[in-house]
């Protein structure tokens, strides 16, 4: 492995953003990730404010037509390499807005997905173990 | 030959780097250890500096040159503060007539660079923070100016660095007098605004403009910056101590100084909120010029 992939591993840098339709409640679930009590910047992980510095597009919620031009867009705004990440069943198929007017597909039908957490809302320790995983693979562990 | 080696290596760019991104590390950890955490690891910002230098740089249209110049310009000026300041510690004799006026315009470029590079990006929340960074620039720069006349004064009217350490070395450092003592606390509290830290990290406030001037950079460009954000955290107290405080300049006391100057700075920035611009040169122009002005009153009077 490279070492611009080990130091990439070693400090995520991510930017959070929400589409759309979503009841915010995996935002809160990932707020509580940032709080000391799990602490991840101990891993290097990081919450920054601009896409251009950040290293992971962390997703939540169900496109909308509105949000599906904006989220492509941030995608490609992304300096590379880079990884998304699906948080929530919304993020992954839609979930509760499966049906909805204004929901025409899945994320990952829009844009590339590296890591997808289920849950509704997944707990954090399952976004530790998620990462995780994620870093495994970059590694080539798996 | 003699002079490239200490610009890149020794007292320049890749010892004050190294000791920069070490500090920073300090600033990370105790900031953690404030707030209840375990905080990251020693050698964490040299691996977010070795990151970014892998990632792509992405150039937004606009004025390219500036663009891509601008945090080159921060970090050359900020390695020939580091390069005079550490021969000058070394040997104060070495000094040349007028570098203290030299290194008081270098300390202004790093500003000059966020200021220049912000606005060639065309971001709109960048000049947010471009505005916001030029009235700090004229807001704390006032007051630091006067603070550094005192001791100009103290030392018999000299402009050579080289000289006023000497001079404390002769009679005692310049915070032991009382015009010394208020000209230091001045110069503290101008340097938590060089630095863009807590309460004076108006320009860069990440929650209200995704981090200002800095919101378009990315790649090798943002490490730049980043490296030289680290770097004036580690000039601006040795510069301070040099001005200031510089009766004893072994090594150990240089260590045990710039320690307490470093704690002293993290425990600003975790105790305080951030202030609004008016606020801010509301309270540089008011009460610490006017502590600065008593400063050099005073030294004028001999105190
Ligand atoms: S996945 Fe569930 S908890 Fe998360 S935003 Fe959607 S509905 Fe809310």
């Amino acid at each position: 492995m490279s070492l611009k992939l080990k130091a990439l591993t070693k400090s995520l840098w991510v930017f959070h953003l929400c589409i759309g339709g979503s009841c915010n409640n995996c935002d809160i679930e990932i707020l509580d990730l940032l709080t000391p009590r799990y602490d991840v910047e101990r891993f290097g992980i990081m919450l920054v404010g601009s896409i251009r510095h950040a290293d992971v597009l962390l997703i939540t919620g169900s496109l909308t037509y509105k949000s599906a031009v904006r989220a492509k867009r941030l995608y490609e705004q992304m300096p590379k390499p880079g990884v998304v990440v699906a948080v929530g069943s919304c993020a992954l198929g839609r979930g509760i807005f499966k049906d909805g007017y204004n929901t025409p597909c899945p994320l990952d039908e829009l844009i590339p997905v590296d890591l997808y957490i289920p849950g509704c809302p997944p707990k954090p320790e399952a976004m530790i173990a998620g990462i995780v995983k994620l870093v495994e693979k970059v590694k080539g562990k798996r | 030959m003699g002079l490239l080696l200490n610009f890149l290596i020794f007292p320049g760019f890749l010892f004050s780097a190294i000791i920069g991104l070490f500090a920073s590390w300090i600033d990370r950890k105790v900031t953690a250890r404030i707030q209840w955490r375990i905080g990251p690891p020693w050698y964490q910002n040299f691996i977010d500096l070795i990151k970014l230098l892998g990632k792509e740089t992405i150039i937004p249209r606009g004025n390219k040159f500036t663009f891509l110049f601008a945090p080159l310009g921060g970090v050359i000026s900020i390695t020939l503060v580091a390069t005079i300041l550490g021969k000058l510690l070394i040997n104060p004799t070495q000094s040349v007539l007028g570098d203290l006026i030299v290194v008081l315009y270098l300390l202004i470029i790093p500003a000059l660079a966020m200021i220049l590079g912000g606005s060639s990006s065309g971001n709109p929340l960048a000049s947010v923070g471009v505005s916001r960074e030029m009235k700090l620039v004229l807001a704390y720069e006032f007051p630091f100016i006067l603070s550094v006349l005192t001791m100009v004064i103290k030392a018999g009217n000299t402009i050579r660095l080289g000289q006023i350490i000497t001079y404390q070395m002769d009679y005692g450092s310049g915070v032991g007098s009382l015009s010394g003592m208020l000209a230091f606390v001045v110069a503290v509290l101008c340097m938590q605004a060089k630095l863009g830290l807590v309460p004076f990290d108006i320009s860069e406030a990440e929650q209200e403009i995704i981090s200002g001037v800095f919101i378009e950079y990315s790649g090798f460009l943002l490490a730049m910056f980043k490296l030289m954000k680290s770097m004036l955290l580690y000039i601006m107290p040795l510069f301070l101590i040099s001005l200031y405080w510089a009766e004893n300049i072994g090594i150990y006391s240089l260590i045990g100084k710039y320690v307490f100057l470093l704690v002293i700075i993290i425990l600003i920035k975790n105790t305080s909120p951030r202030l609004r611009v008016d606020q801010a040169l509301r309270f540089f122009w008011g009460p610490v010029t006017l502590l600065a002005s008593l400063a050099v009153i005073l030294a004028m009077l001999g105190r």
